[in-house]
């Protein structure tokens, strides 16, 4: 998204979080199942020869369905689809450089359309706390689910800071230059590093406060 | 460099997944013994931090832009162990949250991106370290030279597994992944070295000493990185820069499925084997360019920690480097 103008909040809601509330039958489904039959469903397309254009067809349509099924906005899957497929487009693009190329983009180009739409579907419909639910209950280790859930409830707030301490800098500078604007740049990054660790200076203290222990 | 479903065969997504593992358990390990409960909710916030610090954008030729990767700039400030961990936070988080990166591809891109980049990052960092002192200016050259050479090596890495999984044929992928990041390692050099030389103005007890471990389970973790990280150029790579020219046959030809790609060269008679001229010449020239490119980041890195240390401050760095213990 290198056109996108630099600080607008509800944008950035709508970027970061990608779960939208419902009451289909998908959202009231376990996180467990729904996790479970995404990853078949990721594992399956990814499985399957490369040359399997009809069962590629039936999977997508197959995903189609469960999106209306959702009923979570098609304007938005779309849109978060897009927003991904230039990633996996970038990486197929490689394979056209080869020998009997085309075909491979292709069928790498479905699969991984297939899987983004799988995913896509998951996290509109699951909160991503109960994803962390699910990983705990698969064992993950303690410490990496206690990464994930500060990572994730601190995501919004850092990014957030981000968009202040941009604004407040915007607001005192008032040159472009190449050079001077990337050393500006990581002097907003350095202090978005410095505020971060006090912050945890911070929630460590919270967490002891209320009996959290490692 | 994140990897899509769909990229992988379910050998290359399976080995690099293990391996994956490994440096993940290797991390937990590490942080737990130093028994550092205060540094969890620290690395935690350090990959929302990473997350957000991904989305400020540095302006580069022509309209693009580019971001920090962030895997040594989080090595160098908090130890390899918490970057590990919080470089795979910020991709499973992306993978999840975002569909950056696939689920199958998941454990390769934890390979490259949360193992072998804070890895190496930070093994180089800690030996330009050792062989220019503590001051602030070597700090500055390891941090752009760590930086630097980190990407490049996730890179290669990278591209042999995409050549193994006989995605991408390796005359193709290497060329074009180190070629492509030998460019936007020296971004990610710079950004890095600018965000390690304010911090230090900022706030120099920051990066004083690597808290919590001590110097020989530091060492211990290091030993199991490099391991892990030799282990992935072996499986990943070696096969291929061996024998550059056919490599890829040979391990079709070790590991049974020849007659794959027999099958669909049928498809395709245009362009037979070595028919396209220039890549074959494309993955040697791309070792030079490698080597060249390994000289020229040492001579930047050079010059960027000179810039950015003011005179006389190289003083100011080696007192605050001994100083306080706690970060």
């Amino acid at each position: 998204m290198a056109a996108a103008p630099e600080v607008r909040p509800p944008m950035h809601d709508e970027l970061l979080n990608p779960y939208r509330h419902g009451d289909s039958l998908i959202h009231r489904l376990p996180a467990a199942v729904k996790l479970l039959v995404a990853a078949a469903c990721v594992l399956v397309s990814v499985l399957l020869p490369r040359t399997a254009w009809p069962a590629y067809a039936g999977m997508g349509a197959g995903l189609l369905l469960v999106a209306l099924l959702t009923a979570v906005p098609l304007r938005h899957l779309g849109w978060r689809l897009l927003l991904a497929e230039p990633f996996a487009v970038g990486v197929a693009l490689l394979a056209l450089l080869q020998d009997h190329g085309v075909q491979v983009f292709l069928a790498m180009l479905a699969k991984s359309t297939l899987c983004l739409f799988c995913i896509i579907l998951l996290n509109s419909t699951t909160r991503f706390t109960d994803l962390l639910q699910v990983f705990r209950r698969l064992r993950v280790p303690a410490l990496l689910v206690v990464t994930l859930a500060l990572m994730h409830r601190y995501l919004f707030v850092l990014v957030e800071e981000t968009a202040r301490l941009r604004r407040a800098r915007r607001s005192r500078t008032f040159t472009t230059g190449r050079v001077f604007g990337w050393g500006l740049t990581a002097t907003v990054a350095a202090q978005l590093f410095i505020r971060t660790s006090e912050r945890a200076e911070r929630v460590y203290a919270a967490m002891c406060a209320r009996g959290w222990k490692l | 460099m994140h990897i899509p479903d769909g990229f992988l065969d379910a050998k290359t997504a399976v080995i690099s997944a293990g391996m994956a593992v490994a440096g993940i358990g290797v991390a937990l390990r590490a942080v737990r013994r130093a028994s550092a409960a205060r540094r969890v909710p620290l690395i935690g916030l350090a990959a929302a931090f990473v997350f957000a610090a991904q989305m400020l954008n540095f302006p580069v030729a022509g309209g693009t832009s580019g971001h920090l990767i962030g895997a040594v700039l989080v090595a160098v400030l908090l130890g390899p162990s918490a970057a590990v961990l919080a470089m795979t936070a910020v991709l499973v988080v992306q993978c999840f949250m975002f569909a950056d990166g696939g689920v199958t591809a998941l454990g390769a891109n934890v390979f490259n991106m949360a193992i072998v980049a804070p890895g190496v990052g930070y093994a180089i960092y800690a030996l330009v370290r050792r062989a220019a002192g503590d001051s602030l200016r070597s700090r500055l050259l390891a941090t752009a030279f760590a930086a630097w050479c980190s990407t490049v090596v996730a890179a290669i890495v990278c591209a042999g597994q995409l050549a193994l999984a006989g995605t991408v044929a390796w005359k193709v992928a290497f060329p074009a992944m180190a070629g492509i990041h030998m460019l936007i390692a020296i971004g990610e050099a710079v950004i890095t070295t600018l965000v390690v030389a304010a911090v230090a103005r900022a706030r120099p007890e920051l990066l004083a000493s690597h808290p919590s471990t001590s110097a020989s389970s530091r060492y211990i973790e290091l030993t199991a990185y490099g391991l892990l990280v030799s282990l992935g150029l072996v499986i990943f790579v070696a096969p291929f820069a061996s024998s550059w020219p056919d490599g890829l046959e040979k391990v079709a030809a070790a590991l049974g499925f020849e007659h794959k790609a027999a099958a669909t060269s049928i498809m395709a008679a245009p362009f037979s084997n070595y028919t396209i001229p220039g890549f074959q010449s494309a993955v040697s020239s791309t070792i030079v360019a490698g080597g060249v490119g390994l000289l020229l980041a040492f001579v930047l890195a050079y010059v960027l920690a000179r810039a950015l240390t003011p005179q006389g401050d190289a003083a100011h760095g080696r007192g605050a480097g001994g100083a306080s213990p706690h970060a």
